[in-house]
């Protein structure tokens, strides 16, 4: 085009500058052909130039366009592989805040007839008052190491460490060791924490065999069949931190358990896991609430040994698998637990030590059924088999009535969202012989911070 | 005992050599990626596929059978950006399987070869079930299930690298098909272009990107919270202001809410399959297309 455009103003000047020179002789005018055609080259030579110049631009307009989706590609690169601050490091937080309204027919002095319980037993206090705030924070360590605590701060100002605990992240195999502070891996309710679960309180027979939730110093180990079928293996070792106790000073261990658990699905919509473990603890000193033959209200002391079975399912269902709209679960869990020892009756005044030896069971089974987002309804059975108690000489002060203690629940919670909630809980509580306890519940569970992934 | 020693050799030799046949464990979060792992990967690879296309990814439950299979994984195929944040870290921590641990190269997450959008300026939930990574659902455009392809195909070939000319190679007969795909879906979706649409949960910025629907409204007041009675009224009273031609909702979610409004609105719903699985026809990847597209263009009408 450009060059074009030279060439015509080049043949107009060859046209116009004759009939300028006109009747000029013939070597001027060969003078002047020879001037334009030298005009002629440089010019040509000009626009050869340019074109060059304008083909490099063009070419290096293509490279840029090519380096700038280049660009794109390792700006997303770069997006995924981001985290520039010192911050970025920091592990995940997370906040449980919880509080309580309870109404009681019953006053708070809370034992379950004829078994010796410690730890958390009973429903807590009436009235207001905050329930377990929970602070989380866990990250992985390194490449071989996860970790993390869960310290609990109650409502009467003291602080707990719940879970303190590193595990392994790169061991093969299917195999994973756990080692510090952590909820025991027996049962299936035992190792979730309180904001998890479904009822305000933990079932009875946890609160008379497992003193509510049962968390040890020790170590674990846990090992994934490689199976389609889900099973699992494990096996603790620990101080036997049982029941609110503080465990021996010596060395060795206070407490060995086993477990097994198998899993799998049914179609699409069901799921299930079912259990079997066995925890054997040496209680030291473990205290618990009683009332004794007089109907005084005393505090027992139990050292020996404990040994517990317990049997535990859940089944879960959802239309399709889709929890978002309906949803239902069932658990159930046997304990079973054979003590022998010495217990000191009153340890505050008449402090008489004697044998003692116990076999007693448990059980509940609740259902749990979201029948429309945000909204669930739950119920719960809780009984209690008083088995057979020897008090030896302690017998006078302790009977051994056989009282079978039990409890209904129900539940009616809300969710807003995935963390906030609101809980209406009523219960008619049998746990102690002769003084049935009509209870109101009204809790809120909230959760700050880090997405925490619920186990199942 | 000379034979027992020998036997014993043997069924070891057998075994090895039969785990060295065995094919490629893949566990892939969403039906999306088992399909393309399937594509890619052909019989070189066993895909598991967590969830289902009836089911909202956000919300899985952490079951028995996804931790048996976690265990046994050689490489996880997950969408990433916190989709799978309410499950996933639990089975990856319980499973015992350090091969699969995030980042190591047999885990993949697939956002992280796209450009992600709606990465939200505050971080705040009070604003409802954000991402900070940017919105998750990427797979409904084709152009990124392309570049996830790219990026699963060397993925693949580097955790596997016996096999690695067949992942390329079928990778090359894939991405042909694909494009090639991508050029009919894009030309028979043309009168989608500018239309304006209602959606029931943010869940579709990617599809609108590519076939330039515009998104008026949406019926959860905010992100991954149901419809309330009270915000659809006024999306319709929007709507007879500001017009849509359709609603558009996953095959997951739940009718009702869109049904109440598309009689009032007098508009039609468009149930998009959003994952492979999600309907009849979206049997596979192309399929997944094909009737998106399909599904789109006949509430246009």
């Amino acid at each position: 085009m450009i060059k074009r455009t030279f060439k015509t103003c080049v043949a107009l000047a060859a046209f116009t500058l004759p009939g300028m020179a006109a009747a000029n002789d013939s070597a001027e005018l060969e003078k002047i052909r020879a001037e334009i055609q030298q005009m002629k080259e440089s010019y040509e030579g000009r626009i050869q130039n340019l074109e060059n110049k304008l083909q490099a631009s063009l070419t290096s307009a293509g490279k840029a366009q090519e380096s700038a989706a280049k660009a794109e590609t390792a700006a997303i690169e770069a997006s995924s592989h981001t985290p520039a601050s010192a911050n970025a490091f920091n592990p995940g937080i997370s906040l449980i805040l919880s509080g309580i309204y309870a109404h009681r027919s019953q006053n708070s002095d809370s034992h379950i007839s004829g078994f010796q319980a410690g730890g958390d037993v009973g429903p807590g206090l009436r009235g207001f008052s905050l329930a377990e705030s929970e602070l989380g924070i866990y990250s992985n360590i390194d490449h071989y190491f996860y970790g993390g605590i869960n310290a609990a701060m109650h409502a009467d100002d003291t602080v707990s460490v719940e879970e303190a605990f590193v595990q392994t992240s790169a061991l093969p195999y299917g195999l994973t060791v756990k080692g510090g502070r952590f909820f025991s891996g027996v049962g299936y309710l035992n190792e979730q924490h309180a904001h998890a679960w479904d009822f305000v309180d933990s079932p009875l027979a946890y609160q008379a065999f497992l003193g509510g939730q049962y968390g040890d110093d020790g170590v674990q180990l846990r090992w994934i069949a490689p199976t389609d079928t889900f099973v699992e293996l494990g096996a603790e070792a620990g101080r036997g931190r049982i029941a609110g106790t503080a465990g021996r000073d010596k060395n060795g261990t206070g407490m060995g358990s086993i477990f097994a658990h198998v899993g799998g699905d049914i179609g699409i919509s069901n799921s299930w896991r079912a259990g079997l473990s066995y925890l054997r603890t040496s209680a030291h000193e473990r205290e618990s609430p009683d009332l004794d033959a007089a109907g005084s209200f005393v505090t027992n002391s139990f050292s020996g040994t404990s040994r517990l079975w317990i049997a535990d399912f859940v089944w879960k269902y959802a239309p399709n698998g889709n929890f978002n709209y309906t949803n239902f679960k069932l658990q159930g869990e046997y304990l079973n637990r054979h003590e022998d020892g010495s217990l000191t009756y009153d340890i505050h005044a008449a402090n008489s030590t004697a044998g003692y030896s116990a076999d007693q069971s448990g059980w509940y089974v609740q259902g749990v059924y979201q029948f429309m987002p945000y909204w669930r309804a739950g119920l719960r059975y809780d009984r209690l088999d008083g088995g057979s108690v020897d008090y030896t000489t302690n017998s006078a002060n302790l009977l051994a009535t056989g009282y079978n203690p039990q409890r209904v629940s129900l539940m009616l919670d809300f969710s807003p969202s995935e963390f906030s909630r609101i809980r209406l809980q009523l219960a008619q509580d049998k746990s102690r012989d002769n003084a049935t306890d009509n209870q109101i519940f009204v809790q809120y569970i909230m959760s700050l911070g880090a997405h925490g992934a619920h186990k199942y | 005992m000379k034979t027992l020693i020998n036997t014993l050799l043997t069924a070891l030799i057998l075994l090895s050599m039969q785990s060295a046949q065995a094919a490629l464990n893949v566990f892939a979060c969403e039906p999306e990626w088992g399909a393309l792992a399937q594509e890619l990967g052909g019989d070189k690879v066993s895909v598991y596929v967590a969830t289902q296309a009836l089911q909202d990814v956000h919300h899985v439950q952490a079951r028995p059978s996804l931790l048996a299979k976690m265990r046994s994984a050689n490489l996880v195929v997950c969408t990433g950006a916190e989709l799978e944040i309410g499950w996933l870290p639990v089975l990856l921590q319980q499973a015992g399987n350090p091969a699969i641990q995030p980042g190591k190269p047999a885990y993949f997450e697939a956002s992280n070869y796209v450009q992600r959008l709606e990465i939200p300026q505050r971080l705040d939930r009070a604003e409802g079930d954000i991402h900070p990574l940017g919105n998750p659902h990427i797979q409904t455009d084709p152009h990124n299930i392309a570049k996830v392809g790219d990026a699963l195909t060397q993925r693949l070939a580097e955790i596997d690298p016996a096999n690695a000319a067949m992942y390329q190679a079928r990778h090359k007969d894939f991405a042909q098909r694909w494009q090639d795909a991508i050029k009919r879906w894009e030309a028979q979706a043309a009168p989608l272009k500018g239309v304006a649409i209602v959606v029931q949960h943010k869940g579709f910025p990617y599809i609108e990107n590519w076939l330039g629907l515009h998104e008026v409204a949406e019926l959860e007041p905010k992100p991954g919270v149901e419809p309330t009675s009270t915000h659809l009224a006024k999306v319709l009273a929007q709507l007879q202001q500001q017009p849509a031609k359709m609603i558009i909702r996953a095959a997951y979610s739940d009718e009702r809410a869109s049904q109440w409004l598309a009689e009032r609105a007098k508009i039609p719903v468009v149930v998009l399959p959003y994952t492979v699985g999600g309907s009849e026809r979206a049997k596979d990847l192309f399929g997944l297309f094909d009737d998106s597209v399909q599904r789109l263009l006949d509430a246009n009408k």
